[in-house]
C-alpha cells in the first residue's frame, strides 16, 4: 500500500541577511500507515522546520525550496490555501513542544477544543461539547466537566500535554506529528503521555511521527526510525535494526551517547557541534565530526542506499566498508 | 480568589492612594509663590488688614490643624472659592467637565477606532502599505504637538476649505444648547431628538477631537502593532493555524483577544491623558472645558480653582487605574485567580 506521507526531496531553506540557512536539505522520507516513525537528531537537525513543512506553514523567512509532500497521494505544496487549512487539525495534526504556550492562554481549554469539532466536523455546539468532554476523558483527564472550562495556567504541564493531545486528536487525524510532546514534563508522567500516544494511535488507526532527540523514547515506543543531522536524513530503518546495527557513523555515536545502566558501557556524547547550516558548503554535513571521513564526502552529498530490507543509510564510508567486507 | 473578593481588594486599595493626593495638593498652596491672604486682600490691604484676613483664611494655624480644614473641606465637597469667577471652585468644574469629558471620548473613540484596527493591519501585513502608512502618521501624531496640529486643522479645514466651523466653543451661535441629561451635547441632542443641536456639536467637536485622536492614536496603533507581532509568532498561533482554524478567526479571535490585555491599560493612560492634556487644545478651540479653566486660575494665578484641578486630575487617574484593573480581572482570566 502507497505510504500516507511521502516527502520527496524536501528543501526548507531561511533568507537572512548574512545568507541562506539549508535548515532542510533534501530529505526523502515516507510515512507508513498505521506506524509510528520515530524522527531524532540533536537541537537544530531540522525536525520541527521538517514537520511545520508538512503543515505548510513555514512563514518567511523560511521558505520550501524543493521537492515535494504528498499526502494519501494528494500533492500538498500544490493545494490551494483552503483546501490546505481544510486538512490541517482534521487530517494532520500536531501535538506541540511545551503545551502551556501551546493552549490560549484567554480561552477555556474545553472551548479550544469544541471550536474543532464545530470547524471540521460541522457539529452543533451542544454536540461539540459532549465529545469534547468524551476525548477530555479518553485523554485520562479527571472530572472533564470541570476541567473543561479551566484556563491553560490552571492546569499541571501534564495535563496541559493531554489537553493538546485531545485537541490534536479530536477529529481523528490520519497522521499526528508530535514535536517533543515529553518536554519538560516528569519521567513518570512523559512515560504515561507516549503510552497514551501509542493507545490511541492504534485504537484510531493514525501513524504517529514522534519528533524527539531521546533515543531511549524512540526504542520503546516506534515501529521506524529516521536520523536527522544538520538538515540531511542519514539513516533510516526499523528500530530493531537501527539499534542492533547503526550503520552512519552519526547513528553510531547517537546510539553510544545512550545512558545506559543494564551495561557496563560507558556513555559517550556525540563528538562536536551541529555545524553551521549558514550557506552550508555541499557534501554530507557530519563530515567534520566524522571518525570516517572520506574526500569525497566534504564535495558530494551520499545518496542513500539500501543496507538490508527497511534499512536505508547516506553514507560513503558505511557504504565502503561493507563493499570491502567479505561476505560470509 | 472569586471576582467579589478580587473588586473589594483593589477598591480598598484606592483610598491610601486618594489620601495621598490631598497631601500633595494641600502642599501646593505652599509651594505656590505668593501669599493668598495678600491676594485676597488686595494691593491696597494694610499689614493689619492682612494678618486680619490671615486670621480668616485659618493661615496661622499650625500646619496640621490647616490640613484637617482642607481635607474635612474636601470631603465635604469644599474646594474652596475662585476668585476670579466668585463661585465655589466644585460648582464651576461641574459645569465645565461634560464639555472636557465629550472632547476626551470623542478623541478615544477616533484613536481606538482607527488605531487598533491599523495596529492589526500593519502587524499582519508587516511592512506593507498599511504598515509604512500607519508608521507615518504614527511619527507625525507623535513629533507634532496638538497646538500645532490644531492650529494647522484650522487652518486647514477652516480657513482654507471651509468644511469646519470657526473654532469657539462647543455650539455654532444661535443654537440652544439641548436639555441637559448627561451634559455631554452630542449626546443629550440624541437622546432628546434634537437634530440642530446634534449637527451643530458634532460639528464643533470634528476639529478638536481629530486634533486630540490623532496625537493619541499613535501610541497605540505602535503598540497594538508590536503585541501582535509578538503574539503572532506565539505558540498558541502557530498551534491554532495548524488546528486549520480559519484565518479571521486567528487574527481576530485567537491573536486580537489576546493583544487587547496590555492595550487596555494603555487606553487608561490615554483616557488619563487627555482628561489632564486636553489643555492646550481647549484653548486653541476655545472649548470651555476644565483645562480652559485652569489655564485662566493659573494665569490670573487663583490658587483653589487650580488645586481642585491637580485634585480632580489624580481622582481620575486613580479611578482609571480602579477600572483598567477590573477589566482585567474580566479579560485576563490568569490575573482573577492568582
Amino acid at each position: 500500500m502507497r505510504p500516507l506521507l511521502e516527502v520527496e526531496n524536501l528543501s526548507v531553506a531561511f533568507d537572512t541577511d548574512e545568507g541562506t540557512v539549508g535548515a532542510v536539505d533534501a530529505i526523502d522520507l515516507d510515512v507508513r500507515r498505521g506506524e509510528i516513525l520515530g524522527l531524532v537528531g540533536e537541537s537544530g537537525s531540522g525536525k520541527s522546520v521538517t514537520a511545520l513543512a508538512v503543515f505548510r506553514l513555514i512563514r518567511p523567512p523560511g521558505r520550501i525550496a524543493g521537492g515535494s509532500i504528498r499526502f494519501d497521494g494528494r500533492d500538498l505544496l500544490a493545494l490551494p490555501e483552503e483546501e490546505m487549512r481544510r486538512i490541517r487539525g482534521a487530517q494532520i495534526a500536531m501535538v506541540f513542544q511545551s503545551p502551556r504556550t501551546a493552549l490560549n492562554p484567554v480561552l477555556p481549554v474545553g472551548r479550544q477544543i469544541a471550536r474543532l469539532y464545530r470547524l471540521h466536523q460541522g457539529c452543533s455546539a451542544a454536540e461539540a461539547r459532549r465529545r469534547t468532554l468524551e476525548m477530555l476523558g479518553l485523554v485520562g483527564i479527571p472530572e472533564p466537566e470541570r476541567r473543561a472550562r479551566d484556563y491553560a495556567h490552571q492546569l499541571s504541564g501534564g495535563m496541559c500535554q493531554r489537553v493538546m493531545i485531545a485537541m490534536a486528536l479530536a477529529t481523528s487525524p490520519r497522521l499526528l506529528l508530535a514535536d517533543e510532546p515529553t518536554t519538560g514534563l516528569d519521567v513518570s508522567i512523559a512515560a504515561q503521555i507516549l503510552d497514551l500516544l501509542r493507545d490511541l494511535g492504534r485504537r484510531t488507526g493514525a501513524s504517529i511521527v514522534l519528533i524527539t532527540h531521546d533515543l531511549g523514547v524512540v526504542a520503546g515506543l516506534c515501529d521506524r526510525v529516521a536520523v536527522m543531522h544538520a538538515g540531511q536524513l542519514v539513516e533510516c530503518a526499523d528500530v530493531r535494526s537501527l539499534f542492533r546495527e547503526p550503520a552512519h557513523p552519526y547513528t553510531r555515536a547517537l546510539v553510544r551517547s545512550i545512558p545506559r545502566v543494564d551495561r557496563e558501557v560507558t556513555m559517550e556524547p556525540v563528538p562536536g557541534v551541529v555545524p553551521s547550516l549558514l550557506d552550508a558548503p555541499p557534501g554530507c554535513r557530519y563530515a567534520d565530526r566524522c571518525p570516517d571521513v572520506l574526500d569525497v564526502c566534504r564535495t558530494v552529498k551520499p545518496a542513500r542506499s539500501a543496507r538490508a530490507r527497511d534499512h536505508e543509510v547516506a553514507c560513503y564510508a558505511t557504504e565502503a566498508a561493507r563493499v570491502a567486507a567479505p561476505r560470509g | 480568589m472569586g471576582l467579589g473578593r478580587y473588586v473589594a481588594t483593589r477598591v480598598l486599595l484606592v483610598l491610601p492612594t486618594l489620601f495621598g493626593v490631598t497631601l500633595i495638593t494641600f502642599a501646593l498652596t505652599y509651594l505656590l509663590p505668593g501669599n493668598p491672604a495678600l491676594v485676597k486682600a488686595g494691593p491696597l490691604a494694610t499689614p493689619e488688614h492682612i494678618r486680619e484676613m490671615e486670621r480668616q483664611m485659618g493661615l496661622d494655624r499650625p500646619v496640621p490643624v490647616q490640613y484637617w480644614r482642607y481635607l474635612s473641606g474636601v470631603l465635604r465637597g469644599d474646594f474652596g472659592e475662585s476668585a476670579t469667577t466668585g463661585r465655589p471652585v466644585l460648582q464651576d468644574f461641574l459645569q465645565r467637565v461634560p464639555a472636557t469629558l465629550e472632547l476626551t471620548l470623542a478623541s478615544m473613540l477616533i484613536a481606538i477606532a482607527v488605531g487598533i484596527p491599523l495596529g492589526v493591519v500593519a502587524a499582519v501585513r508587516r511592512d506593507g502599505p498599511v504598515d509604512h502608512a500607519s508608521r507615518l502618521l504614527g511619527v507625525g501624531g507623535v513629533a507634532m504637538p496638538t497646538f500645532w496640529t490644531g492650529l494647522l486643522a484650522v487652518y486647514l479645514f477652516f480657513y482654507h476649505l471651509g468644511v469646519a466651523p470657526p473654532p469657539l466653543g462647543r455650539l455654532s451661535p444661535g443654537v440652544m444648547a439641548p436639555t441637559a441629561l448627561t451634559g455631554l451635547y452630542a449626546v443629550d441632542a440624541l437622546l432628546t431628538g434634537n437634530a440642530r443641536a446634534l449637527g451643530s456639536a458634532l460639528h464643533q467637536l470634528m476639529l478638536p477631537s481629530l486634533t486630540l485622536g490623532f496625537s493619541v492614536m499613535a501610541p497605540v496603533t505602535r503598540m497594538v502593532r508590536a503585541t501582535m507581532l509578538e503574539i503572532l509568532e506565539s505558540d498558541y498561533i502557530k498551534a491554532a493555524w495548524a488546528a486549520g482554524l480559519p484565518r479571521r478567526t486567528i487574527v481576530y479571535g485567537d491573536a486580537l483577544r489576546n493583544c487587547l490585555i496590555p492595550v487596555i491599560t494603555l487606553v487608561g493612560v490615554v483616557f488619563g491623558f487627555l482628561m489632564a492634556g486636553n489643555v492646550v487644545v481647549e484653548i486653541v478651540f476655545a472649548w470651555p472645558g476644565i483645562g480652559n479653566y485652569a489655564v485662566t486660575s493659573l494665569l490670573t494665578k487663583d490658587a483653589a480653582p487650580i488645586q481642585g484641578f491637580v485634585l480632580f486630575v489624580a481622582v481620575v487617574y486613580v479611578l482609571i487605574n480602579l477600572t483598567v484593573d477590573l477589566v482585567y480581572g474580566v479579560v485576563d482570566p490568569r490575573i482573577r485567580l492568582r
